[in-house]
């Protein structure tokens, strides 16, 4: 980290004012909330949030209800990206014609509307290459609507649509790449974070904003009710999630990779699994080999990271 | 607007177009603390002043004082724990809600 131009050094720099009200409904717990709430603490100026359907959008914007203290536009599941650049280039224009300054775009989604339902939208905006900052708050599945499998849910989590039983162990298959779907559109910045590092996540949402050009951040967000925890645990689950080498937290700049959080002792993975009801088939002797390849997943991804660190070259 | 809706005497022409809510934020007229079944409780003794059960309140309930100090919002807190969990010095305690 000392390269990296830091913004919020330490927990005493983070501003008291919140953008983000309390009185929304998102569960006791939820960390899809911490997220948000940092990510509009580390804006620069003024804001448009651009939000796709899910857990936050519906949570935050019961009609008269509105827990957004930026500008806050809600739109279809898909579309939060085509939004956003309609807005980023919205604000270009009408500056140069009317003077003023323009402002910072930043487009929310979950694991459903970036991983599945927006990537043509998605993959649409960062290869036009407008100014604007996507977060997609990752809980590894559709929680809004009650716990259906996504793109982004890892090998052998159960949910209501891959349940685990006596045929099907949960999830078969391995959850997508967002952050190198991204990086292959050539962007000049993405990056993984988690909310159990709020300072590093901070200063990457600070960083991405000042880049000329499309980023993306992909939060890990744990989620009480999806994952079957006791809403008090969500940091802690954040947390192991990167100390067991689960979600590395790494960031690309300019074709750079730079691993954030080095883990160089990782925790067993079954201290993350255990905590969580959707995993615990996975701990039984029969379901040995799904939680094997899970490990050998989480091991090739980290030792993959390593090279490219090493090697300097983009992903 | 507000008002109106809530205790329920609007018509469709008293909503606005395209359903803007504005002002904004409306939400902390909603009081969330009524979900809570425990409750956090600080014990200033305790706190060293690390700030992280402000950084890490899902609800904002948790309010940073001018030195550094925390004072629970107990109108929006819905008694998830998170601060109790991440108190390094074990300074709030969940007790049950009466």
């Amino acid at each position: 980290m000392s390269l990296q131009a830091r913004y919020y050094k330490t927990v005493k720099d983070i501003p008291r004012e919140d953008l983000f009200a309390p009185g929304h409904r998102l569960c006791a717990g939820c960390g899809a909330a911490i997220a948000v709430k940092l990510a509009l603490k580390a804006t620069r100026g003024p804001t448009v949030v651009v939000n796709a359907t899910g857990c936050v959008e519906v949570s935050t914007s019961m009609f008269p209800y509105s827990a957004w203290g930026t500008p806050w536009v809600h739109v279809a599941f898909e579309n939060a990206a085509a939004v956003a650049s309609g807005i980023v280039e919205a604000s270009r224009i009408l500056a140069r014609k009317r003077g003023g300054e323009t402002y910072d775009v930043i487009a929310l989604a979950g694991d459903g509307g970036t991983f599945d339902i927006g990537l043509q939208a998605l993959s649409g905006a960062l290869e036009r290459g407008h100014k604007l900052l996507y977060i997609c708050y990752d809980n590894e599945a559709y929680m809004n609507t009650g716990i259906q499998r996504s793109g982004a849910t890892p090998t052998g989590a159960a949910t209501t649509t891959s349940p685990a039983g006596r045929v099907i162990p949960g999830k078969r298959e391995r959850k997508k790449n967002l952050v190198e779907i991204a990086l292959a559109h050539n962007i000049p910045y993405a990056a993984t974070a988690s909310i159990s590092h709020p300072l590093d996540y901070m200063n990457k949402v600070r960083k991405a904003l000042e880049k000329d050009g499309p980023t993306l951040i992909h939060v890990f967000s744990p989620c009480t009710l999806g994952w079957r925890y006791p809403p008090s645990k969500t940091i802690q689950l954040a947390r192991l999630a990167v100390e067991t080498r689960y979600f590395p937290i790494y960031e690309v700049e300019d074709g750079r990779l730079r691993i954030n959080v080095r883990v160089s002792r990782p925790k067993p993975l079954e201290e993350f699994l255990k905590l969580q009801r959707r995993f615990q088939h996975l701990l039984k002797p029969e379901n040995k080999h799904i939680l094997e390849s899970l490990k050998r997943q989480v091991e090739e991804n980290w030792s993959r990271l390593l090279k490219l660190e090493e090697a300097g070259v983009r992903p | 607007m507000l008002e109106k809706i809530i205790r329920g005497e609007f018509g469709y022409e008293d909503l606005p177009p395209a359903a803007i809510i504005s002002p904004s934020p409306t939400s902390p007229s909603y009081k969330t603390g009524v979900w809570r079944t425990e409750k956090p409780v600080i014990d200033p003794a305790k706190c060293v002043k690390c700030l992280l059960c402000w950084v890490f309140c899902p609800d904002m309930s948790i309010k940073r004082l001018e030195d550094d100090s925390v004072k629970i919002d107990y109108d929006y807190c819905k008694g998830c724990g998170i601060c109790s969990e991440v108190c390094p010095t074990k300074a709030i305690r969940m007790v049950e809600e009466v």
